[in-house]
């Protein structure tokens, strides 16, 4: 299956308007998940399965959120993500845009780093691999 | 009073469905007070229902040992409303049980007439939330017997589910907690 970049966000936008009832104009590529549309930690289970069922994928719910990587003292120094640690989040998530977390890398600000952008981003992916 | 808003299950099949049924009647406080002159049962506590349907339908997937609690309501749409003396009935699906949390659609009839229908999360309370159970184990086990959910409750393969060691009181072990540690 193929889709269109906008076929994507027309996707994941509706998505987000059904789990976080915020209005379509608020869900813009650049907006935050959480700051800028108020998604709480029970809002990514209700979001994650409908992008499943709308896009007919499987999300392993580590591609998201590299728990495993943020609680490793192999990759956290002092609160901060190390070098070693950004390089593995970049692997993880190659689709995400770490431009402004790797300034100050802070282990507390992770959880506001993804926007719409970057879900469709890894939804494209998906799609794309599927 | 007890916080129990059905009054038993008529079907459980682990981690898949449940049904349960509630009969409503005008000696109920919330029934008689809830709209005075024109008894019916609150809609808000038809989402309770579902809620304890499908709450106890997920934590059954672990033997009740996680702690599982309604966290949101996504949706909830009501068609109709249900008097004194009818009976409700509360059917429960699963749609996604993750580690963190699980996603369940319900329908609501009442004489075969659709009621209502929702969609809620679960979430399953970690480490963060500390470690004491929401209910004793002892407590919770007769308030399940008391919803019959032995009765008819089995698992995928249909056979018959019975009280898991956690609540039975048992650790990992097989010995017995004592009762303050219950």
């Amino acid at each position: 299956m193929t889709a269109t970049t906008e076929e994507v966000f027309q996707k994941v936008q509706e998505a987000l308007v059904e789990a976080l009832g915020v209005d379509e104009e608020d869900v813009k590529p650049e907006a935050t998940m959480i700051r800028d549309l108020g998604a709480e930690s029970i809002d990514f289970l209700d979001i994650l399965f409908r992008l499943e069922k709308s896009f007919s994928i499987k999300i392993p719910r580590e591609e998201l959120f590299p728990e495993d990587i943020l609680t490793d003292s192999k990759y956290v120094a002092d609160g901060k993500v190390t070098p070693d640690g950004l390089e593995m989040l970049r692997q993880r998530m190659p689709w995400a845009d770490f431009s402004k977390f790797q300034a100050n890398p802070r282990v507390q600000d992770f959880g506001d780093l993804l926007t719409v952008q970057d879900l469709c981003n890894y939804v494209q992916s998906k799609v794309s691999a599927n | 009073m007890r916080w129990f808003w059905i009054d038993r299950f008529v079907e459980f099949v682990s981690g898949d469905r449940a049904a349960s049924v509630k009969n409503v009647v005008l000696a109920e406080e919330a029934v008689d007070d809830y709209f005075p002159g024109f008894p019916h049962f609150p809609q808000s506590l038809m989402i309770e229902g579902v809620a304890q349907t499908g709450g106890l339908l997920i934590a059954e997937t672990s033997g009740f040992e996680q702690r599982v609690v309604l966290a949101k309501i996504s949706s909830a749409r009501f068609e109709s409303i249900v008097r004194p003396g009818q009976q409700i009935r509360y059917e429960v699906q699963v749609q996604d049980l993750q580690p963190a949390g699980a996603i369940v659609t319900a329908s609501v009839q009442c004489d075969q007439q659709p009621i209502g229908s929702f969609e809620l999360a679960f979430a399953i309370l970690g480490d963060r939330f500390g470690s004491v159970p929401l209910f004793a184990p002892s407590e919770l086990l007769r308030c399940i017997r008391l919803l019959r959910l032995y009765d008819v409750g089995v698992d995928k393969l249909g056979n018959r589910l019975t009280p898991s060691p956690y609540l039975l009181g048992q650790r990992t072990d097989g010995s017995r907690m004592l009762p303050e540690e219950e």
